[in-house]
């Protein structure tokens, strides 16, 4: 994963299934997130999400289908072989997630602590460019246990972000912050997609910020995806729910 | 899960650790952070405790030899029951407490918090990371914490004993090493290696499995003490038994 090097490396579900006892979350989801762009995923609370992006990371393995990072089946793979293919991923979890035992800034050195040979003078910078990026430069050294719900989502983006992984997902980065912050972080995303060439698949309920981020946007409901396009199309939806849902929470 | 199939499934957990301990890659730095936690830092836990059972056990012992006007032999009696059984097995519990519970509510509340997938999602082993770690230190730490037992045992016991007949403790020492052999020793020890096995495999079995948010945690922490505690007796008996026959001059 050296620096700089443009990433090339998409997500494909085919046929994914995924029920928890009797509640079946995903339905025969098949969908291309094509290399280098950016997918927003829509869709309302509890409807499988979250759920979608923990397959992409192999976090969650589905009853029935098949998950492609690359040309590559996940789903078939055994865990040490998993493992590399994690390491093309930064996964920000919706709750952040963070390692609440160790402080901001390890928490985005850990990752480059595991998988790189970087001397830490070189670690140290990386992890300062990361937080930089999201606007927590002087949260360095604190706990996550210190921070606002905003700033840990912030601080688990950088760490997503720290190895300059080919495939970032991102579980609603604008959930806790405030507008401004919210649109910078958008900002930050596509700078990232343009500038590396990343392929993002965002979860968001900010109608506005999929707007700025997606190139398409796809519409999740009752396990399958209800309607995929730019947010144009989404609009003009022949589905009730999917206009609804665009131009309620199109007030930004 | 069916009770025998979840039976089933945590003796491969603990068959697993046991595996793991072997296997590269080594976590050195993580299981010399926890043995810091669980042996040093159980240090004043047990050196106090070790020093209050001698007491109690000196007091014991001068009322049982006194009747046969036995004095003589109050030193080496406690050293044996101390070595061969009260220091291995009061460690053992007070461990299962003080580990056990730190283990199943810290684990559980990194599942809870889905820490233990983002460990996962950053391309690390989970179970090696977290459990074979643990289980590492603890097993390391029990016959270092159980010397340091019987250390303060010893202490106490001749604080007890010059407090009534005023023997030195020069004497005292050399009246209770006089008796205690490899065989009284060794084994005993290395069966705590045995206990702090029990401990962690248990505690973590329970953090890991953790589910329900903050009451689950709390129950993890509480399951994992009262079951490490009762494993921990009833593997004693069989231990104690397997020493009897291994060391057949420790029955004399
Ligand atoms: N590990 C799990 N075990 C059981 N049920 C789950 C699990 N993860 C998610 N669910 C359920 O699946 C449904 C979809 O969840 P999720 O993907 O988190 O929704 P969202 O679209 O809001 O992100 C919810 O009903 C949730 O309760
Ligand atoms: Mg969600």
């Amino acid at each position: 994963m050296s620096a700089g090097a443009p990433a090339v490396t998409g997500v494909r579900l085919e046929h994914v299934s995924k029920a928890f006892g009797a509640l079946r979350v995903l339905d025969d989801v098949s969908v291309e997130l094509p290399a280098g762009e950016a997918t927003v995923v829509l869709g309302r609370s509890g409807t499988g999400k979250s759920v979608l992006l923990k397959h992409i990371v192999g976090l969650l393995h589905p009853d029935a289908g098949r998950v492609f990072l690359g040309d590559q089946d996940i789903t078939a793979l055994a865990p040490a072989a998993l493992a590399v293919a994690r390491r093309q991923i930064g996964f920000l979890f919706q709750n952040a997630a963070l390692f609440d035992s160790i402080t901001v800034a390890e928490n985005v050195a850990f990752p480059l602590r595991r998988h790189t040979r970087l001397p830490e003078a070189e670690i140290r910078a990386r992890v300062e460019e990361k937080l930089a990026a999201v606007g927590l430069a002087d949260a360095v050294a604190r706990m996550p246990a210190a921070l606002s719900g905003g700033m840990r989502k912030r601080a688990g983006l950088a760490r997503a972000m720290a190895l300059e992984p080919s495939v970032l997902l991102v579980d609603e980065p604008s959930a806790g912050l405030d507008p401004v912050t919210s649109e910078e972080i958008d900002d930050l995303l596509v700078r990232v997609k343009r500038e590396r060439g990343t392929t993002l698949v965002v979860v968001t309920h900010n109608i506005p910020s999929a707007r700025r981020i997606g190139d398409t946007l796809l519409f999740l409901h009752e396990g399958r995806v209800l309607a995929r396009g730019t947010a144009a199309e989404l609009e003009r939806s022949e589905h009730e729910l999917v206009r609804q849902f665009m131009h309620s929470e199109a007030g930004g | 899960m069916a009770p025998l199939s979840s039976a089933g499934y945590a003796v491969a957990f603990a068959a697993r650790a046991i595996r793991e301990i072997f296997l590269p890659p080594y976590e050195i730095k993580e299981t010399a952070r926890q043995l810091y936690e669980v042996g040093w830092r159980s240090l004043p836990l047990i050196a106090v405790a070790g020093f209050a059972v001698g007491i109690v056990l000196s007091m014991h012992t001068r009322a049982s030899l006194e009747r046969f006007g036995a004095e003589a032999l109050i030193p080496a009696a406690l050293m044996l029951a101390l070595v061969r059984e009260t220091g291995p097995l009061v460690v053992g519990l007070l461990v299962a407490g003080r580990v056990g519970a730190g283990f199943g509510a810290e684990l559980g509340a990194m599942k809870v918090t889905e820490q233990i997938d983002a460990l996962e999602a950053v391309a690390v082993d989970s179970f090696k990371f977290l459990v074979v770690t643990r289980t590492l230190a603890c097993m390391l730490a029990m016959p270092i914490l159980t010397t340091v037992m019987n250390f303060t045992g010893i202490i106490g016991g001749w604080l007890a004993e010059s407090a009534i007949s005023g023997m030195s403790f020069e004497a005292y020492f050399r009246s209770a090493f006089s008796v205690v052999g490899f065989a009284d020793y060794v084994p005993g020890t290395i069966k705590t290696m045995v206990f702090g096995y029990i401990i962690a495999i248990t505690a973590c079995y329970f953090g890991v499995h953790t589910r329900g948010g903050t009451q689950g945690v709390g129950y993890s922490a509480t399951r994992s003490v009262v079951t490490a505690s009762i494993l921990l007796i009833t593997a004693n008996v069989v231990l104690v038994r397997l020493i009897f026959f291994l060391f057949p001059e420790t029955t004399g």
